[in-house]
């Protein structure tokens, strides 16, 4: 099997094997994680933030650990070969946003018109 | 019209987008497994919406704030997130085929996972024992569904990680074994993600 691998993998003008990934991808991408986890920990056991803007604070910086780990990890670039990668994941961001946020406004909206 | 050959083409604009030959297999397998982790996502996204509706529902029974220890939380945290570095630092000596270092940072990997797995069973248990069960109230029911399925993807990314060193061992880093640890270190790079929405979510959102 190793044969027909190598040969299917082989298109002309493609490397064998390449990789965006290196040692320094990772750590840079391990330090940025340790300071928003950090950052996030401080922000809601702290009152650094306005405290009704704590949640929002929370949910931006989440987002930012989310980017951090699809760069750094993941190496979801803005390469040719990450094309399709990123189509797929805005289509699922956008049926998780769907899903998140259409069940909170929907079962909000239930409780309010609910009788006492 | 001129004949070009396919090397002509500039390989970094043609590649999946329709010319320059067929995308290698690496990229389409990634692509693939991809495809199922963000179904996973799916998956979990109903989860967190049940959790977000019913986490005010206590039905008089222990709160978050009683029950989460954010000591314990946070070494999690950092459990998941350097066995993240250290899988990635273990897929790149794979590339690199280096076995032995890739063995090692295997090893570490799993010491890292299993750490996480033991804080968070002995949490439940601890939780469980204090009539904390999922049974209480609708709140604990959604925590221990939602927090208990990121656990079981752990679990289950442990058990795939010593099929993979298995594999390495007894084939080599071949081409295909390559491929299934490229696949494995997506889903466990995955988890971590998961882990940051559990971890906002559930714990530093009710721990307030």
């Amino acid at each position: 099997m190793d044969g027909d691998d190598r040969l299917f993998d082989r298109t002309p003008g493609v490397e064998h094997q390449e990789s965006t990934a290196n040692f320094l991808s990772y750590t840079a991408g391990l330090a940025l994680a340790v300071l928003l986890t950090i950052t996030s920990f401080v922000v809601s056991q702290t009152n650094l933030l306005w405290a009704p803007g704590v949640a929002v604070g929370l949910v931006v910086l989440a987002f930012a650990q989310i980017g951090v780990h699809l760069v750094f990890f993941l190496h979801l670039g803005s390469g040719p070969d990450n094309t399709n990668n990123i189509l797929a994941l805005a289509f699922g961001v956008l049926i998780v946003f769907l899903v998140i946020t259409g069940s909170i406004w929907i079962i909000a909206n239930l409780y309010a018109n609910m009788l006492p | 019209m001129t004949i070009t050959t396919i090397d002509a083409v500039p390989a970094a604009l043609a590649r999946g987008r329709g010319g320059g030959g067929p995308a290698p297999t690496r990229i389409v397998v990634a692509y693939g497994f991809w495809i199922f982790i963000l179904s996973d996502f799916v998956m979990f996204s109903g989860l967190f919406a049940v959790y977000a509706v019913l986490s005010g529902n206590t039905a008089g029974g222990p709160t978050g704030p009683e029950l989460f220890n954010l000591r314990n939380v946070f070494i999690e945290t950092m459990c998941l997130l350097f066995s993240s570095y250290t899988c990635g630092l273990g897929a790149l000596s794979a590339e690199q085929r280096q076995r032995d270092r890739f063995l090692v940072f295997a090893g570490l990997t799993f010491v890292l996972g299993a750490a996480f797995l033991f804080i968070e069973i002995s949490e439940f248990a601890g939780m469980v024992s204090r009539g904390a069960a999922p049974s209480r109230s609708a709140f604990l029911s959604a925590f221990f569904t939602l927090v208990g399925m990121h656990g079981a993807h752990v679990t289950s990314g442990l058990i795939w990680l010593i099929y993979m060193v298995a594999q390495v061992v007894a084939k080599g880093l071949r081409p295909h074994v390559l491929r299934r640890l490229l696949c494995w270190s997506l889903f466990w790079h995955a988890l971590d993600i998961i882990w940051i929405g559990v971890l906002t979510l559930v714990y530093l959102m009710g721990a307030r």
